[in-house]
């Protein structure tokens, strides 16, 4: 473990980009997980005396058009954004993977049908297929993950799918087999772990393009449904005012949500170079 | 006679993470006009960075931090692109060891023979296809005309390499830099491939540098040989002193380690000869029939052989006699397409090749493979690579007994206990090999299939662990089948060989008989194309 963090650090020193990128990811999770503790105003509660204040000592993001504080709800949003995001991402990671290594290492009948199903899947724009599917499965925050997860599921089983079949030939695979493992046990025990730190990067690309998709998904009315705090709604609502010169309106949640596909794209890298033990010496 | 290239006192230095490493510690060669020159050394002695060092093609990491090199008596260790690139492939030429990788993969070999040549020369596309149209005459490619517009991938191994050494003499260059060009060919095409070599050069009036780990192959080709160690070269002499009467202790070490036809596995590493083993007469395995197909092609047809207890049988056999597909199916990886495979009595060849891991004979019939690098899990530690058998054949939980049990199979095969807690890429070649060979022993085999355990490690190594293996055998009474291509390491190393071609038998006898009189025509082109030496004196004692 101390050898793990060793290297992490060793890495991190040689890219300064990850270590920020590392620290704002830090910085979202923190919100997350006490944005509704710490926050100086209840993000719900309106206050229509005090509607449309520019941004100000009291008020750090200025106010809505209700009244609420816009800072304290962009911090609280965090919460739902990650978590959609990190659900999503995550099922579609253990489904991926596990159904794309399977296939890499099988290849045959399975893996032909795996392969035009996910071919089919690619042909729909992604974007307007997550749509459908909460339109269709009803306006709620679980349907935005699994709509989330499947459009995602095709990048994951290529992936998989490519890095295992390179890997199914070679020595250390047959030598598991002849230690006694049997093929399914070969699949997750020693050629998943080998393609986890390449799937690092994509996990991180991803997690910062599921929080797009679901802020995406909450900006046209699907999913999340106002007063509920959420980035793309709050983008939404805003946008009617900013004609009207109300810019802290789009400009806060919109920043919020630009820092964090930033950070997690920035962090892609990085985490891969920390979770291959091949980097180490 | 003036020397063609003259290379003094180089020192290159390669930037790491741990710092500055030094590669190259000062060396000195020199090459005349229409001389051969062999470099001969083991990994990491640097024969390599002196020849891209040579070439200018050192990698970003690695600085010429010393010394000079001088080309027709020329200073060019500084020299920048514009002085370089009309040398490069004109003047001075390389062959590269892996020429599938080193041709493009998506033009045709023709277009890259011209390439070549309208880098250097203007002349016209149909001039330049004339020209790479007699050079693959040149080189002796069969059906040149069809061969001009093939891609490298529908070639052999041995005709990309023509391609290669039609291309580094299109522009009949003064120096060719041949780095290690026949590793990886089978024997056969090894001696087809250097003689073109040495022919092309000696008509061509060319000067050839061939970087070697063989020296045999250096002792046939060359008229005189640098032997190089830890970036110093160490000795250098005509090849008949060398071998003769090796002057530095590392070139005896190297001659002693080389195999030859009357070595043996304990001469190799300067020790005397253990009893022989008397196998048991018992007998273990019984293959009769044996076919298996790849896709409606049978890759091994009617193979039948038999294995004592404590016995070592060696399959011989050039790449696609399917020796390795054989292996895989006695050690019930591969199902066979027809035939049987008993072991002890008992049918094993039904057993389906996905069900057998659960198999009780699976801990007993274990494999050690040819790349001991690729046949190691990067992500395991040398102790996970040999508790993993431990835990899944033999039901042993983690703890204290594990751990111990471990570290009984690395002493066993001599790898020190400190060494158990590295991955993979923090060991050495040698070390690797025995990580892959405890971890076959350990769950207690009385059957090793051996492919080509050492044919990736340097001669010392590669002697080392076939003392190791011999010594194995013996003390655990093991029966070895010893899959290779190296007859030399089978014939020390097997009581009984099987000589296969295109998966069939050709031959099979006792292992001296067979190789001091061959019968069939197959075993004697193979024995007569293993490139040796013999040296002229009694070797100084080391």
């Amino acid at each position: 473990m101390s050898a793990t963090l060793r290297h992490a650090g060793w890495v991190l020193r040689g890219n300064p980009v990850t270590l920020l990128a590392g620290c704002g990811c830090g910085l979202l999770v923190l919100a997350a997980l006490l944005g509704p503790w710490i926050v100086p105003y209840d993000p719900i509660a309106s206050d229509v005396p005090n509607a449309l204040q520019a941004p100000s000592a009291a008020h750090w993001f200025g106010t809505d058009q209700l009244g609420r504080d816009v800072f304290s709800r962009v911090l609280v949003a965090a919460r739902l954004d990650l978590a959609i995001a990190a659900s999503a991402v995550s099922l579609s990671f253990i489904i991926g993977a596990t159904v794309g290594s399977f296939c890499g290492y099988a290849g045959g009948r399975l893996d032909a049908w795996v392969g035009r199903f996910v071919d089919v899947l690619m042909a729909f724009p992604l974007f307007v297929l997550a749509m459908a599917m909460v339109a269709a499965l009803g306006n709620r925050v679980e349907n935005i993950i699994y709509a989330t997860a499947i459009i995602n599921l095709p990048f994951y089983i290529r992936f998989s799918r490519a890095e295992v079949n390179v890997r199914r030939g070679l020595g250390w695979v047959e030598a598991a087999r002849a230690s006694g493992n049997s093929h399914a046990r070969v699949v997750m025990r020693f050629l998943l772990p080998n393609v986890l730190p390449a799937m690092a990067v994509q996990i991180s690309l991803n997690l910062g393009w599921a929080i797009l998709n679901a802020a995406g998904l909450s900006f046209l009315g699907l999913g999340v449904r106002p007063p509920t705090p959420e980035w793309g709604i709050m983008v939404a609502e805003g946008a009617r005012f900013i004609t009207t010169g109300k810019w802290w309106l789009v400009a806060c949640p919109g920043a919020a949500l630009m820092f964090a596909v930033l950070c997690f794209n920035l962090l892609g890298d990085g985490l891969r170079d920390i979770l291959d033990p091949r980097m180490r010496t | 006679m003036s020397a063609l290239l003259e290379v003094e006192d180089l020192r290159v230095e390669f930037g790491t993470r741990h710092g500055v490493v030094e590669a190259l510690k000062g060396v000195t060669l020199s090459v005349a006009a229409g001389e051969t020159l062999g470099i001969v050394g083991e990994s990491g002695s640097g024969k390599s960075v002196t020849a891209f060092c040579v070439m200018r093609l050192l990698e970003r990491a690695g600085r010429i931090s010393g010394g000079r090199i001088r080309f027709r008596g020329e200073d060019i260790t500084r020299a920048g692109r514009r002085v370089l690139a009309p040398l490069r492939g004109a003047a001075m030429s390389m062959i590269f060891q892996n020429p599938r990788a080193a041709l493009n993969p998506i033009r045709p070999v023709g277009l890259q023979i011209a390439d070549v040549i309208r880098a250097h020369e203007a002349v016209s596309a149909r001039e330049a296809r004339e020209r790479a149209l007699a050079l693959l005459e040149a080189v002796r490619i069969r059906e040149p005309v069809r061969r001009l517009e093939a891609y490298p991938h529908e070639l052999s191994g041995g005709m990309c390499q023509r391609v290669m050494i039609a291309m580094a003499i299109a522009c009949e260059p003064s120096l060719l830099i041949a780095d290690e060009p026949t590793t990886g060919l089978d024997v056969t095409t090894q001696k087809a491939v250097m003689e073109l070599l040495a022919e092309t050069t000696a008509r061509r009036g060319m000067a050839m540098v061939l970087i070697t780990h063989d020296l045999g192959l250096a002792a046939q080709y060359c008229g005189r040989i640098a032997v190089m160690e830890q970036g110093r070269v160490v000795e250098e002499a005509v090849p008949d002193r060398l071998f003769g009467a090796p002057g530095h202790p590392y070139t005896q070490r190297l001659v002693a380690a080389s195999p030859r036809r009357d070595s043996t596995v304990a001469g190799l590493v300067g020790e005397s000869e253990p009893r022989a083993v008397v196998p048991t007469g018992r007998r273990l395995l019984e293959v009769a029939g044996l076919r298996k197909e790849f896709g409606g092609v049978a890759a091994v047809e009617g193979v039948s052989f038999h294995l004592d207890a404590g016995e070592s049988l060696g399959l011989v056999g050039e790449s696609g006699s399917g020796k390795s597909t054989i292996s895989r199916l006695v050690c019930r990886l591969l199902d066979p397409t027809a035939g049987s495979i008993r072991f002890e009595g008992e049918e094993i060849g039904a057993i389906p090749a996905g069900r057998f891991h659960g198999s009780p004979w699976r801990k007993d019939i274990q494999i050690v493979f040819q790349d001991h690098g690729e046949s190691l899990n990067p992500r395991f530690s040398a102790f996970d690579c040999i508790a993993d058998p431990l835990r899944r054949l033999l039901g042993m939980r983690e703890g204290a007994q594990l751990r111990a049990q471990a570290e009984d199979c690395a002493a066993r095969v001599g790898l020190p206990g400190e060494l158990l807690g590295r991955f993979p890429h923090q060991l050495s070649g040698g070390q690797k090999a025995r990580v892959g060979i405890a971890r076959a022993i350990a769950p207690g085999p009385r059957l090793l299939v051996l492919d080509e355990p050492t044919a990736a490690l340097d001669v010392s190594v590669q002697a080392v662990v076939l003392h190791l293996l011999d010594r194995l055998r013996r003390e655990e009474g093991l029966a070895y089948l010893f899959v290779s291509h190296d007859l030399n390491v089978v014939r020390m190393m097997c009581e009984r060989t099987i000589v296969l071609q295109a998966g069939r038998v050709v031959e099979e006898g006792r292992s001296e008989a067979l190789f001091a009189a061959p019968r069939a025509g197959y075993t004697r082109e193979l024995l007569a194309a293993i490139p040796h030496f013999e040296p002229q004196g009694e070797p100084v004692p080391g």
